[in-house]
């Protein structure tokens, strides 16, 4: 069975729904591919989100999902199509790119979702594949159209046409009130909804943050300076805008849009609220950019905001520039290496010492009183304890000598044991056994940590 | 050295890199500080510390580090930026070595490369103490390139040598303002012979821009997270150094 065309394969006379024979038949050298929906829907979802470069509010058409009817997209460019010369300029950019990626694309643009749908479908042809109806045109360019431009089931349209309404406009003399009881409501609510009497809302592919800037360059871009002067630009816009709200950003994500019809996404965060250009645009690394082959379009936007008024940012509480310098220092860290992995130590009550010392900010330190002290305990703690072979005298003494790393150690002095005892109050699986803590210091004075559990040996930690 | 050599001094430095006389913050140990060029270890310079030639675990040489840079968070009272690839500085080990752990911003980064990336971005932020790094190696580029920002931000940088593997070639030189050499050595006094009693290392300083090298022990004092007094000595037991044997210029030995 066929269940999509070409154009060519359109002019021999095949079309959806016919039987493979029946076409090989006709057209003894039809070029056939297997369907694929799920990769389709994934080729479609992946052009809306490319879409994303002229209007955030971009979402996959869920009534023309259908491959013969022609898979859709629908784009809100309220607002947008300034950025882009005027709603014409927009179209006609959008399908000559659409046509350079490969895809036989028809569009238009309208007041409502309804009417830009069947103009799309209906209104356009092979010499006109883009159209712009003017605002409060919809009506008039409507009604030449077939009822099938309402998105009609196909039962709908056939009871249609059964009573001789061949065109909208024909919908259009019948009183409204009549329509829902003859032709059930999917006609009158498709209709309403086409000449915008009743509201549709676009549910977009994804959440669209309310602060966002967007830079469009006139040629593609792919060197770091110009990317980087364009970054530059783009955080000076977006704390513009954060500005009038009084709000700073947590999270950001800047996206490109390639010449190619692929992007990128990079999202960090920041560590506490910021609106400084200079700060936000140096959170990017250009070279971590990937420009492929060429940049057209970048936006850069503030996912999750918080509250930040100027008098903060004058009249920092915690001392000034410094302050500020430090924050800026952790965020440009943790941007390159993720957040928790710039940190300061803060104490935990636990005896387990790979548990004694947790993660906190690094930005507010906790004093030296927290720390317990007097009991000794290694500068670098391992990981993983090593397991080591060790001899002791008797059952309780520390070991006499050790082999660590294939270096044998005669131990002279050492400290112990100091018995710790699993927390029993987690239910932790191979943490059974207690453990002998021993300090001891080798003939060169060099000082390990190490500890017996049951027979086995181990060294725990290194001291200074 | 006259008053005069010293002023000349400072002139010259001040035309080689552009910035005035260098500041230092003393050890604390008369005996080293009367060592090092202006009575102390000089700011916004690079320092290399690494462990002993056929030492496997750098517990002595990251224990010198640190040691060499709390008089540095204490005088500035700014955190310590601490970059490495494992980042397992035990919290309650540098507090019981009497220091804060509070004042050490780890990160922790990927490689060599990155640590040396994020250790210059920390030497272009005004609000640190000071920089300290672990790295297994280090080019006379990538060490050049850390001199340099130390010098023209003012921020001291540490580096300290930490070795996954053996050394497979010769060290290239340094271009460090000191570079120290630390092994440990047997600990000192405690209260009972057969217990292990303050951390003691035999420190080489290898380099030093303006001063002879030297062998030094040194004790350092856990209660109060400095170096000890009394036990700072010379090491005279490695034979004397050329540095004595040619006089150097009066410069008094400790």
């Amino acid at each position: 069975m066929l269940a999509a065309v070409d154009r060519a394969a359109a002019a021999a006379g095949l079309g959806p729904g016919m039987p493979l024979a029946d076409g090989r038949a006709q057209v003894p050298g039809l070029k056939t591919a297997a369907l694929t929906p799920l990769e389709d829907a994934r080729a479609l979802a992946r052009l809306a989100e490319w879409c994303g470069r002229y209007t955030p509010w971009t979402a996959v058409d869920p009534a023309g999902s259908d491959p013969g009817a022609g898979a859709g997209l629908l784009l809100d460019v309220t607002g947008c199509a300034h950025l882009f010369g005027g709603e014409a300029a927009l179209a006609a950019d959008l399908a000559a790119r659409l046509t350079g990626l490969g895809f036989a694309a028809r569009l238009a643009l309208a007041d409502t979702v309804g009417a830009a749908w069947g103009l799309a479908r209906f209104g356009c042809d092979r010499s006109t594949p883009w159209r712009v109806v003017p605002r409060g045109a919809a009506r008039a360019a409507l009604a030449p159209l077939p009822p099938a431009a309402l998105r009609l089931s196909a039962a709908g349209g056939e009871l249609l046409a059964r009573f001789g309404l061949n065109s909208v406009g024909a919908l259009y003399d019948l009183p409204p009130a009549t329509l829902e009881p003859r032709f059930g409501p999917e006609l009158a609510q498709r209709l309403r909804q086409a000449l915008g009497l009743t509201p549709e809302v676009l549910s977009p592919l994804a959440p669209v943050p309310p602060h966002v800037a967007r830079r469009v360059f006139a040629e593609p871009v792919m060197t770091a300076a110009p990317l980087a002067r364009g970054l530059e630009k783009l955080a000076g816009g977006l704390c513009r805008r954060l500005e009038s709200e009084a709000l700073g950003a947590r999270r950001l994500e800047l996206t490109v849009y390639r010449v190619d019809g692929s992007l990128r996404r990079l999202a960090l965060g920041t560590s506490r609220p910021s609106r400084d250009p200079d700060h936000l645009a140096r959170l990017f690394a250009p070279e971590d950019i990937d420009p492929g082959f060429g940049i057209e379009v970048m936006t850069l936007a503030a996912s999750v905001t918080e509250p930040l008024s100027a008098l903060q940012m004058v009249l920092n509480p915690e001392g000034g520039a410094g302050a500020q310098d430090l924050a800026g220092l952790v965020d440009r860290l943790g941007a390159r290496f993720g957040l928790g992995r710039v940190f300061r130590q803060r104490p935990v009550e636990s005896h387990l010492p790979e548990r004694a010392s947790g993660l906190a900010s690094a930005l507010d330190p906790a004093g030296p009183a927290a720390w317990r002290r007097g009991r000794p305990r290694p500068l670098r703690l391992f990981a993983h304890p090593e397991a080591i072979e060790a001899v002791a005298l008797l059952p309780d003494h520390p070991p006499a000598r050790f082999r660590w790393r294939r270096v044998r150690h005669e131990v002279v002095r050492a400290e112990g044991p100091e018995r710790i005892v699993p927390e029993w109050w987690r239910d932790d699986p191979g943490q059974a056994e207690a453990r002998d803590y021993f300090r001891v210091e080798d003939a060169a004075g060099r000082r390990y940590w190490l500890y017996r559990a049951g027979r086995r040996w181990f060294l725990h930690g290194l001291f200074a | 050295m006259s008053p005069s050599l010293e002023a000349l001094r400072a002139q010259v430095r001040a035309l080689e890199t552009g910035v005035a006389a260098p500041r230092v913050v003393p050890l604390g140990v008369p005996v080293l500080d009367a060592w090092l060029p202006g009575g102390g270890l000089t700011l916004a310079a690079l320092h290399q510390v690494e462990g002993a030639r056929d030492e496997w675990d750098d517990g002595p040489a990251a224990g010198f580090c640190l040691a060499l840079a709390a008089p540095l968070i204490a005088a500035l009272d700014r955190p310590l930026l601490w970059v490495a690839r494992q980042a397992d500085l035990h919290g309650p080990g540098l507090a019981a070595m009497g220091l804060d752990p509070g004042g050490l911003i780890l990160v922790q980064a990927d490689g060599d490369r990155e640590v040396l990336w994020a250790m210059e971005e920390g030497l272009r932020c005004g609000a640190l103490a000071g920089v300290a790094g672990e790295v297994a190696e280090l080019t006379p580029t990538a060490g050049r390139r850390l001199q340099l920002a130390a010098e023209v931000n003012g921020v001291s940088a540490f580096l300290l040598r930490r070795r996954f593997g053996p050394l497979r070639r010769a060290e290239p030189p340094s271009v460090a303002s000191t570079r120290w050499r630390v092994a440990p050595a047997p600990s000192g006094s405690a209260p009972l012979a057969a217990l292990p009693g303050r951390p003691r290392w035999r420190v080489e300083l290898l380099r030093c821009r303006g001063a002879a090298p030297g062998n030094f022990l040194m004790e350092w004092d856990d209660a109060s997270g400095r170096f000890a007094l009394a036990a700072a000595l010379r090491d005279r037991s490695l034979g004397p150094r050329p540095a004595e044997i040619i006089g150097s210029g009066g410069r008094r030995a400790g």
